[in-house]
Formats: structure tokens, C-alpha cells, sequence
């Protein structure tokens, strides 16, 4: 129980440095955001790999489950990162 | 060790955070971006020394796969279509955390049997709040992609989509109940249930919303796969998870409600109110009769002459532009008007494009100056200055009910305050209603023109007469 109290007040206060922050970002660049912090939601490959990295306790089914998410994270992420390149880099021409 | 990946999931929550602090103005925002996908190799890198990773290649199978279909993806997507890609990106985010969820819970299974792991009542809430959002996540966001397509249209069964929101909520909630209190590492069926009951709720949750309403919804759905990355972290007891998906969690919350502030509309009212036009709109023949003989066409060569003499000009781009391809032309006629002296301006509206600051990026593909785009706020007091206001395939968001007619469905929602300029120009393929379904009494007022076609195609028109002046 203590370390999901830990956890939990980690969660609370991240959420409020995300809003003190995201709260400055102007609108002319939420698109961005929106697919920059997409390509962060692919944190969740970190999981996905600790899945499919085969120690003794994972079964057939959790490894392919694994892995499969190991591909759509790395989508996310790959895909997030490179259009939100894309995007920043037409409004850094001016 | 295990300092060491710690230390490491930290660096990448911090390198997020100034990432996205970067994102607060334009200059900065490319280099932002490199440092929130210098976070995530730092994680990735961290990931990989964990001692449970004793295998490297079905990882290396997992990233070449996705790595391969996201960078082509990324090259490929056209910026008219951003809205479908987060939109997808989002539901992908959220099949990914279900099925880090579900993995974990089959280990967590093998863990119990060889007597390492006993299943606590908050690792129980975890996996079943992972499963939940991570499912909904899924399916919800590509029903959203099929609605921004148009391939899925506004359902008019509200009330059997409701209906079944409820049972399975209830559902859930018993199975939950059952995995927690009773057995939690013996329920494969159990989880399986939840899992696909999950997947449904996500589609009747976004079924019954409005397809105008999506760029709500995206924006939600963009948190969800965040708090699905979070409730992952949960699960894992992983803090650089929890903390990243916060972030993308909080994001998401405060582009949904500055969204639903534009509209003039309550999170709950877009979730479970329907569609719009459903509840408020009028029908074709009152449609017509509202605007029959009392609408001025005007045509291109007008609205070339009308410019010739203009001071201050605005563009008012709404998502008709951005259907017609006419960005470039804008730019082009933009330019025109100021090689004559004229000062010309872009007035934005929050929920102008299909997704929070999509007109923005579209413009900025047109090469037009971002500090020429203006938000509504600060444009709204210079329109009584305003020579001509050109409105390019915009409707709701210049209906002057909306600050006038308390009768109005959309009656306080806040819009740019067009008719207050010298001349509007509203350029529309015809005069059917926008989405909220309701006619346009600025399109019959004294001031206002209405040259009928194709944006693009009426702008180059006028761009060739403003050659021939």
C-alpha cells in the first residue's frame, strides 16, 4: 500500500506541473502539442519491453502480447516525434 | 542498478517536461521536440537494462515493425488530415498501455504460481483501470477517426448507445468487484470478458457524439491514452510512466476544456447531449425561406475591387478552406494586398479546423507568418476598424446570434465579431447550415456580401482581377 500512495502522489503532482506548463503553450501551436505529446504517450514501451525481454516468468501469450505493443508504442512515438518536426519546422521558417 | 534505470526514468520525465515548456513559443518548439524524443531514447536505454530484459530480439522485432509503419505514416500524412492522425495516434497509445496490461497480468499469473508475487487489492485496481482506459481509448478514437472522415455518421439511436453504456459500466463494475475481492490471478476469462466489454464501451461512448463535436473528443481521447499510459505505470510500479503519462493526461484535460469554452458547452452536454443539428437544427425549407431575396451576391471581380481600395483586411479562415485546398491561394492574395499597403490580418478561432490549433498549422504550411494569425480575443475590438473581413468557408463561428439572440441554440458561444467590419465578404459554396444546423444572420445583413464557389477557385479569380485592375 505504501508504494501505490507514493506512486499516487507522484501521479497528483505531475499533473499539476502538466498543467502549469501546458497552460503557457499559445494555440497557434496545440496541434503540435497534441501529437508531441502523443509521441510522449509511447512512454508505455517501456513497459513493453520489460514484457518481451524473456526472463522465466513471461509465457508465449504475454510475449506476443509484448511485443505487439512494443510495435504500436514505437508507431506513437516514431510517428509523433517526426510529424511534430514536420509541423514546427513550417512555423520556424518566418 | 536499479538506481541507475531510476535515475534514468527521472532524466526522461525531466528532458518531457522541457520539451514541452519549449512548445511555449514557436522559436523554441523544434528543439523542445528534440529534447522530449531525447527523453524517450533515455527511457527506452533505461528500459533495456532492466534484469528482467535478458533477450534482445523480439524487442528489436517490436521497434522495426513500428518504427517502419510510424515514420511512414509521418512522411506521408497530408496536414488536412492532422485531426484523423491524432486521432488514430491516440487510439494506438491506447492499445498499446491494454496490452502491457494484459502481459503483465499473465507474468503476474506465472509470478503467483512460482510464489513471487501476491496480488494486492491496488495492483487489482490498477489492471482493471489500465484494461478500462486503454480499451476505451482503442476503440473510441477510431470511431472518432471514422466520424472526422465522414465515414461514420451522427447516430440516431442515443438513447440504445446510453443505454448500453450502462449496463456495461455495471457489468464492469461487478466483474471488478469479483477479480479484486475474490481471485485475481486465476481469472483469464474474467479479464477476457472486461477486456472485449471495455472495447464495446469505448464505442458506445463516442458513437452518440456529434460528428462537429470531435475535436472535443479528440482532445479528450488524447488524455485518456495518457492516463492509460499512467494507469500502466500503476500497474508496472513504474514512476517514469506515471509521471509522463500525467503530463499527456493534464494536456489533453486542458485542450478538451478550452475546446468545450469555445463551443459555449459543458464537457458532459458534448459527451451525452447528441448531436447538435439533431436537437436545435431547422429544416431545409426554413432554411431557405430565412435567407430567400435577402442574401446580396456579390462575385469576384467585386471582391477585387472592393480590396483595391482596402486598408484593413482580415481573413477569416474556417474549415471550408482547408476542405478546398485554399490555404495557398490565401497567401498568394495575402500578399498582393500587401505590396498595396494594405495590413492584413488572420482572425482564428479556437475551434476553427477540425482539431485545437489546426487552422494554425494549415496556414503555416501556406507560409503565412504566424504572428499575422490573431486569436479571437485580441482581434474581436479591431473589426470595427476593419475595411474588408474576407470569411472563407466559416459559418457558426460568425453568426452574430450567438452574441445577440438570446433565443439562439448557440446563444453565448463566443465568435469573431465579423459584422461589426466595414464589409464582410463571406465566400461558401451555398448556403446550407454549418453544424450547428441553424441559418446565418450575418449572411443577410446590410454589410455583408456573399460571392457563392469554391473557396480556392473564387480567390484565384480575384487574384487574376486584382492583376487586371
Amino acid at each position: 500500500m505504501e508504494m501505490f500512495i507514493l506512486s499516487l502522489t507522484i501521479f497528483v503532482l505531475a499533473v499539476f506541473v502538466g498543467v502549469e506548463v501546458i497552460n503557457k503553450v499559445p494555440p497557434t501551436l496545440h496541434t503540435p502539442l497534441m501529437s508531441g505529446t502523443n509521441a510522449i504517450s509511447g512512454i508505455v514501451v517501456v513497459g513493453a519491453i520489460i514484457s518481451s525481454g524473456g526472463s522465466e516468468h513471461t509465457t508465449v501469450l504475454s510475449t506476443v502480447l509484448g511485443v505487439a505493443a512494443i510495435a504500436l508504442a514505437t508507431i506513437n512515438i516514431v510517428a509523433g516525434f517526426m510529424v511534430t518536426d514536420r509541423m514546427l519546422n513550417m512555423f520556424k521558417k518566418k | 542498478m536499479e538506481t541507475v534505470i531510476n535515475i534514468g526514468y527521472l532524466v526522461a520525465a525531466v528532458l518531457f517536461i522541457l520539451g514541452i515548456k519549449g512548445m511555449t513559443k514557436p522559436k523554441t518548439a523544434v528543439r523542445g521536440n528534440q529534447m522530449s524524443a531525447t527523453g524517450m531514447l533515455v527511457a527506452i536505454i533505461a528500459a533495456l537494462l532492466d534484469n528482467n530484459v535478458v533477450s534482445y530480439e523480439y524487442i528489436i522485432i517490436g521497434v522495426l515493425i513500428g518504427g517502419a509503419i510510424g515514420a511512414f505514416i509521418a512522411k506521408k500524412v497530408a496536414m488536412t488530415d492532422m485531426p484523423e492522425l491524432v486521432a488514430a495516434l491516440n487510439g494506438i497509445g491506447g492499445g498499446a498501455s491494454l496490452l502491457v496490461a494484459s502481459a503483465n497480468y499473465l507474468e503476474s499469473q506465472k509470478l503467483a504460481e512460482m510464489g513471487q508475487f501476491v496480488p494486492t487489492y491496488d495492483w487489482s485496481i490498477a489492471v482493471i483501470l489500465s484494461i478500462l482506459i486503454g480499451a476505451v481509448t482503442l476503440t473510441g478514437s477510431f470511431i472518432a477517426v471514422g466520424k472526422l472522415k465522414g465515414k461514420i455518421g451522427d447516430a440516431k439511436q442515443v438513447r440504445l448507445f446510453k443505454w448500453i453504456v450502462k449496463l456495461s459500466l455495471a457489468a464492469l463494475l461487478a466483474g471488478a468487484a469479483y477479480f479484486a475481492a475474490v481471485d485475481p490471478v486465476n481469472s483469464d476469462l474474467l479479464i477476457a470478458g472486461l477486456i472485449i466489454l471495455c472495447l464495446i464501451l469505448g464505442i458506445c461512448l463516442v458513437m452518440p457524439i456529434g460528428g462537429a463535436d470531435m475535436p472535443v473528443v479528440v482532445a479528450l481521447l488524447n488524455s485518456y491514452s495518457g492516463l492509460a499510459g499512467a494507469a500502466a505505470g500503476f500497474v508496472l510500479g513504474n514512476n517514469g510512466l506515471i509521471i509522463t503519462g500525467s503530463l499527456v493526461g493534464a494536456s489533453g484535460i486542458i485542450l478538451t476544456s478550452i475546446m468545450c469554452k469555445a463551443m459555449n458547452r459543458s464537457l458532459t452536454n458534448v459527451l451525452f447531449g447528441g448531436s447538435m443539428s439533431e436537437s436545435s437544427g431547422v429544416s431545409r425549407s426554413e432554411n431557405d425561406a430565412f435567407y430567400e431575396g435577402k442574401v446580396k451576391f456579390s462575385s469576384a471581380d467585386e471582391l477585387a475591387m472592393l480590396l483595391d481600395g482596402a486598408q484593413n483586411v482580415v481573413f477569416v479562415p474556417g474549415y471550408g478552406l482547408a476542405v478546398a485546398q485554399a490555404q495557398h491561394a490565401t497567401r498568394e492574395l495575402a500578399g498582393m494586398l500587401e505590396k498595396q499597403g494594405a495590413k492584413v490580418k488572420y482572425a482564428i478561432h479556437p475551434v476553427a479546423g477540425r482539431m485545437p490549433g489546426h487552422m494554425n498549422v494549415l496556414l503555416a504550411e501556406a507560409e503565412v507568418p504566424y504572428d499575422q494569425l490573431v486569436e479571437m480575443d485580441a482581434i474581436n475590438p479591431e473589426f470595427s476598424q476593419t475595411d474588408v473581413a474576407i470569411v472563407l468557408g466559416a459559418n457558426d463561428v460568425v453568426n452574430p446570434a450567438a452574441a445577440e439572440d438570446p433565443n439562439s441554440p448557440i446563444f453565448g458561444m463566443p465568435i469573431l465579431d465579423v459584422h461589426h467590419a466595414k464589409t464582410v465578404v463571406v465566400v461558401k459554396r451555398g448556403l446550407s447550415p454549418g453544424f450547428a444546423g441553424i441559418p446565418n444572420e450575418l449572411f443577410i445583413r446590410d454589410n455583408s456580401l456573399m460571392v457563392a464557389g469554391d473557396a480556392k477557385k473564387v480567390l484565384q479569380d480575384t487574384i487574376s482581377a486584382l492583376k487586371d485592375l
